[in-house]
């Protein structure tokens, strides 16, 4: 019996949508020979309501772990709980996302069971000698595959990389004790900044409207964010000199020393694309850039490029991607 | 506060990177090293912290073969105090065997702080101080943006996907750096002269036989980039006929 564990994430009293593609994810090991797929997911109490959802993206039981205390995310808590059901368990695998949360949680519980671990891969699956894994490295400059002989196999997936697929199963729902109680964690969380709200992550948006020193002065990153409005779905991202000089907050710097993004479109603005901005985006499926300088290096890797003032571009590109939104 | 800061050694990432013979690793002969970027800001944070209190002591530990000694050496020249190499012919891409390693040098060394990187610029992988606290029994922190810490306690601001959070936690305990919280310091030529005087202890890594390896390395396919659809705002709308109707994500 070959069964999966994956985590699935929750914030705030709601599943997040990585939870889903983890599932997705943990499914494809498992059906290579018929194992179960357990989900394990912990919050305050309510959060059991959530778990139908597992259930149809393809878990086959899901572990509710309910605590008044768990209204935040505790590492500590969720480290100790996965690593005694993965032990309890013997499961083949343990699945994790390669979120803020799954990259801070799964080497914990790797250490705690005495296993190594595939971080943020791209993909997955069994191989003759364990499970292999498909992970950038290098700043983005190239795809390795690892090979993972240690069991369980221990994964992390890169947000995005898996689709959540419908895939109903059983479901059937098993609540877990807490494996320590919250209120002996070490770490506290004092306080959640909210970021600014309504506009998807980042790490997870489909669109990404990146602006760089080109833009000229902090105010004309609205025309970014317009841009952003427009396509509706779309995250504000941008390079390190912007953040550098405070136009933007520096969490949404792009980039070797900022964070990896591969939507289906990025559209640079202003942006040199220097080889360690290149780092966290040339996996977008397609590129858009638009500079004043035709020799741009961003050209090299743009599959479209236009060459002009961006203040005078991206507000005609915003009326262009609005109007071709509502002819939708 | 006695802070320990675990740097690795890794290449130029402006480097052209080319493929070993045998279609496995990446062939680093030749290339250009340096410390990885995040262990470059866990130094800087390290010394902020002791300067701000005006006590203590920063100590540099790298595990891998001879060559690590340099970036050592620019840590000492940044600042720290000393240095620990853990001698091994490669660094290991299993980061539990490293972060085992690690963890059996730095278990008697009465640390405070144990500091690492969000991620090593070549395995991108981020979880050898995760992993290196959870063998200790120590508190985690990871992607760390900001850091207080005083006697006994530290104070971090954690960024998470749209959102971050405050976290208090007590003393001795291991935080990964992430990139806004500072810029390394360049070391001054007072610095490199110091350097050189101060202590740097060789000594064997343990390391046990690993269970991760890497089996193949590729280049990502090249990018067919590089066309220029027309200058100016009057280029607009056949940039937006081709987001719908070629690339269709419009
Ligand atoms: C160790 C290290 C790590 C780094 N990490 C990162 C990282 O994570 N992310 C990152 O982004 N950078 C990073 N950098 C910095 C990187 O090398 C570049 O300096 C940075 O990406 C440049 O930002 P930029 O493109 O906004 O600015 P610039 O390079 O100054 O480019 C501005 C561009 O705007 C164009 N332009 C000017 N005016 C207009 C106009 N009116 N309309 C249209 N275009 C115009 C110019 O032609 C130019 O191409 C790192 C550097 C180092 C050394
Ligand atoms: N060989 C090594 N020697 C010392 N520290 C290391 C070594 N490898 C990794 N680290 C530390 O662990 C962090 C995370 O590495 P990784 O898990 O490989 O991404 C790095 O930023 C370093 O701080």
């Amino acid at each position: 019996m070959a069964n999966v564990l994956v985590f699935a994430e929750t914030r705030g009293g709601d599943l997040r949508k990585v939870a889903l593609e983890a599932v997705t994810a943990a499914r494809t090991l498992a059906d290579r020979d018929g194992g179960e797929v357990h989900a394990l997911m912990l919050g305050a109490p309510g959060i059991a309501s959530k778990a139908e959802q597992l259930g149809r993206h393809g878990a086959d039981v899901v572990l509710v772990v309910e605590h008044p205390g768990l209204g935040n995310h505790s590492a500590e808590v969720a480290a100790a709980t996965a690593a005694a059901r993965a032990k309890e368990g013997g499961y083949a695998a343990v699945v994790f996302s390669a979120s803020a949360q799954g990259k801070d949680l799964a080497p914990r519980v790797a250490a705690k069971l005495g296993v190594p671990m595939a971080a943020d891969v791209l993909s997955f699956e069994k191989t003759g000698s364990g499970v292999s894994a498909q992970h950038p490295g290098y700043a983005s400059k190239v795809v390795q595959t690892l090979t993972l002989t240690a069991t369980p196999a221990i994964v992390s997936v890169r947000p995005g990389a898996y689709a959540p697929a419908a895939n109903p199963k059983a479901g059937r729902i098993e609540s877990l004790a807490p494996a320590m109680d919250p209120a002996s964690a070490r770490v506290v969380v004092k306080e959640m900044v909210q970021g600014r709200s309504g506009r998807p992550d980042l790490g997870e948006a489909p669109v990404v409207v990146s602006g760089g020193r080109g833009l000229r002065a902090a105010e004309n990153f609205k025309l970014v964010e317009e841009l952003a409005e427009a396509f509706g779905n779309a995250a504000v991202g941008c390079t390190r000199a912007v953040a550098d000089d405070g136009w933007r907050p520096q969490s949404d710097q792009i980039g070797q020393t900022g964070r990896t993004v591969s939507p289906q479109l990025y559209v640079a603005v202003g942006i040199s694309g220097a080889i360690q901005h290149l780092a966290g985006m040339r996996t977008a499926k397609t590129i858009v850039a638009i500079n004043r300088d035709k020799e741009a290096p961003i050209f090299k890797v743009a599959d479209y490029g236009i060459v002009g003032d961006a203040l005078e571009v991206v507000p005609a590109l915003t009326a262009a991607v609005r109007d071709a939104k509502k002819g939708h | 506060m006695k802070i320990a800061v675990c740097i690795k050694r890794v290449p130029d990432m402006e480097s052209r990177f080319r493929i070993s013979g045998d279609g496995k690793v990446v062939d680093e002969t030749g290339l250009k090293f340096d410390m990885s970027d995040f262990d470059g800001y866990a130094v800087e944070v390290a010394l902020q912290i002791t300067e701000k209190l005006g006590q203590g002591e920063v100590v540099v530990v790298s595990l891998g073969p001879d060559a690590v000694q340099e970036a050592l050496r620019k840590a000492l020249s940044m600042g720290a105090a000393r240095a620990i190499h853990l001698k091994a012919d490669q660094v290991p891409r299993d980061g539990f065997a490293v972060a085992r390693a690690l963890a059996a040098e730095l278990e008697s060394g009465g640390f405070d702080l144990i500091m690492f990187g969000k991620h090593a610029m070549d395995t991108m992988s981020g979880v050898v101080g995760p992993m290196t606290a959870e063998l200790l029994g120590l508190p985690n922190v990871s992607a760390v943006s900001k850091l207080d810490v005083e006697q006994g306690k530290g104070t971090a601001r954690r960024e998470l996907e749209g959102a971050a959070e405050i976290v208090e936690f007590p003393l001795p305990a291991v935080v990964s750096i992430d990139e806004g919280i500072a810029r390394p310091r360049y070391p001054s030529l007072k610095g490199i002269m110091a350097a050189k005087k101060k202590p740097l202890e060789s000594k064997p890594a343990q390391l046990d036989p690993t269970r991760l390896e890497v089996t193949k390395t590729e280049l990502p396919p090249d990018r067919q980039g590089g066309r220029i659809i027309g200058e100016g705002a009057a280029a607009v709308p056949e940039l937006v006929r081709l987001l719908q109707t070629e690339a269709k994500v419009l």
